[in-house]
């Protein structure tokens, strides 16, 4: 207890000599921690370059993921709105965007027309908040798509909704873009 | 300079590192001067394992009631009142006194000796001897740290009570419980998948919690003395936010199978379940009035999350928070008087306390991304869930707000506490 305290004021000596912000000092404690227990975690000293994010973002927030690929080179083809399989939600809402009614419309079309294919939309919520809030808002995420699916015929049978709320973000980062990648519901097919 | 910064740094937690005991650490990172001084005086001892008096010293700086004496003003050092000069500590301008011996250590049996002195009065306020083992002596300082604050403040210690929370690394969402200090931490459940919302039967020998190891959302409820589990809600969607009533027979919950998310109860011993609402909006976090009577939850069927209240038994449902652009997760003070919640405003997220009687919210931290509140069992902390510089922790509170400690996890983030009942 009394060694943390000596260890508490001797890095805010340093921080107050480096002149730096309390969060960039955290940081500057977490690569720390991270070294002194051992773990090389990569995805974790990128969490800290605010440049990794903002240069992941232009191709990421599109929706591209590629994980439903094996259904066939419509689904990689950039050019094709199933290429696209990550829908994005403005800030605590569940309303679908326009920019994104192709993109379901698009998914809703090739379930009806593959009636034995099968779909899992998980719903998504950004950390900010109650994360039992967040599972709601992720699960009305996942209806919000279901719903305009359905109203295209897709079946119930097709489709399997899970929300994950803020528990599984897509990147970890406490920054608005950040949030507006993980505010999202994910379609996968299942093989 | 950044880079020297941190290898300045790395080179202090290595430094540190090793002196490290518990997995939660415990920092004050607010103190109060306005506290009542005490002087716990360092036991006699002949190594016993564990430093009985900087345990209870530390539980007393944590609660935000104590100022402290530091070690190194005290002029002597007695282990019995005989020995006491009460001058001395009048001279240092102290109001309360500890001092006492752990004395035995063959075959791991101590015998822990305390007195609480008044020292105005030059008088003694309590005297116990306790018997105790190397196991156990933790355990006993924060039983002495009770009965110390309960005498002195009127109030029941929370010292030796226990917390569970949620530690996720990349690999893994655990489970675990540990003493309030953060010490004896224990798994109770670990899964690759998230697990959420611990949730303490009213008399702990339970613990009610979401999992998602079976890549679909259960609720479980477990036996904390045996690891035994019963899976009691797996419907289609969301199983969500349990929460036990006072009386230890029903489960508040959230599902979403008719639609929405809606609050349910469900006979844990029948397994009968009710619907309390029906709205087409997100109704969610559960939580039961002290009394049994009422159910507090989070709703957005004005526009925005919302603190509701409706009747236990269903109906008479009612809008309980008026300010603020977000208020969810409550959780009540066990006197039922007060509810602590998640306090938004434009995306900052802080921890408020709100009079029931009054509808006046007490805003007690300073955000952004504050959440989880939980009382503790005697009312004059709260814990809850914060995140800074990418790590999320724990953080206590007291009611005035002038006392914050933070419990960091070494290996990951720690969320979702609850302060056992």
């Amino acid at each position: 207890m009394k060694l943390n305290k000596i260890l508490w004021i001797l890095l805010a000596a340093v921080f107050a000599l480096s002149g730096c912000s309390e969060d960039e000092a955290t940081d500057g404690l977490n690569a720390g921690q991270n070294a002194a227990s051992g773990i090389n975690d990569a995805s974790t000293s990128g969490l800290n370059g605010a440049s990794t994010l903002s240069g992941m973002a232009g191709a990421g927030y599109t929706g591209v993921t590629g994980n439903n690929s094996f259904l066939g080179p419509e689904f990689t083809d950039p050019n094709n709105p199933l290429s696209r399989s990550t829908i994005y939600f403005m800030l605590d809402s569940s309303e679908v965007q326009p920019d994104f009614i192709q993109v379901i419309n698009a998914h809703a079309k090739y379930l009806v027309a593959h009636p034995n294919q099968k779909l899992t939309l998980e719903g998504h919520a950004d950390e900010r908040g109650s994360p039992e809030y967040n599972i709601a808002l992720g699960d009305q995420r996942a209806k919000a798509v279901a719903g305009m699916m359905k109203a295209q015929g897709v079946t119930d049978g097709q489709l399997t909704l899970i929300s994950y709320g803020e528990e599984k973000p897509a990147v970890f980062g406490s920054d608005e873009g950040s949030y507006e990648r993980n505010r999202r519901a994910e379609l996968s097919y299942q093989r | 300079m950044n880079f020297l910064k941190k290898i300045l740094i790395l080179g202090l937690m290595l430094a540190f590192a090793p002196l490290s005991q518990a997995e939660l650490t415990i920092d004050i990172t607010e103190s109060s001067d306005s506290g009542t001084p005490v002087a716990v005086v360092p036991f006699a001892t002949s190594g016993a394992p564990v430093d009985v008096s900087s345990v209870i010293n530390a539980d007393l700086a944590r609660s935000g009631y104590f100022k402290m004496l530091a070690e190194q003003y005290m002029r002597s050092r007695p282990s019995s009142a005989s020995a006491v000069q009460f001058p001395e500590w009048q001279a240092l301008n102290q109001n309360y006194l500890v001092v006492g011996q752990v004395g035995g250590g063959t075959g791991g049996q101590y015998s822990v000796q305390f007195q609480l002195l008044d020292v105005l009065k030059s008088s003694q306020l309590l005297g116990y001897q306790m018997n105790s083992s190397a196991a156990d002596l933790r355990r006993t300082a924060h039983q002495i740290a009770d009965m110390i604050f309960e005498k002195l403040t009127g109030k029941k210690g929370a010292f030796s009570g226990r917390i569970a929370y949620v530690t996720n690394n990349k690999q893994q969402s655990q489970l675990q419980v540990a003493d309030a200090d953060g010490f004896n931490p224990q798994t109770i459940a670990s899964s690759q998948e998230p697990l959420m919302s611990p949730s303490w039967s009213p008399d702990k020998s339970k613990m009610a919690y979401v999992s998602f190891e079976r890549k679909t959302a259960a609720i479980y409820v477990q036996i904390l003395a045996t690891g035994q589990r019963k899976r009691v809600a797996e419907f289609p969607g969301i199983n969500g936010a349990p929460a036990w009533s006072p009386d230890g027979n029903k489960l508040a919950l959230t599902l979403s199978k008719d639609g929405s998310p809606d609050i349910y109860t469900l006979n844990l011993g029948s397994g009968s379940l009710t619907k309390l609402t029906k709205s087409y909006s997100i109704d969610t976090e559960p939580v039961w009035s002290p009394d049994g009577n009422n159910i507090v939850f989070t709703s957005d069927r004005g526009g925005k999350p919302q603190l509701y209240m409706v009747s236990s038994n269903g109906g008479g449902e009612k809008r309980i928070t008026f300010s603020g652009d977000y208020n969810a997760r409550a959780s009540f003070s066990p006197d039922g008087k007060s509810i602590a919640m998640v306090h938004g405003n434009g995306g900052d997220y802080r921890i408020g306390v709100m009079d029931v009687g009054s509808k006046s919210i007490n805003v007690l931290t300073t955000g952004p991304a504050d959440e989880s509140p939980s009382f503790a069992p005697n009312g004059t902390m709260v814990l809850y869930a914060t995140k800074k510089g990418g790590t999320a922790y724990l953080s206590a509170v007291s009611l005035d707000g002038k006392m914050q400690q933070k419990l960091a996890f070494s290996n990951g983030g720690v969320r979702e506490p609850a302060w056992a009942p």
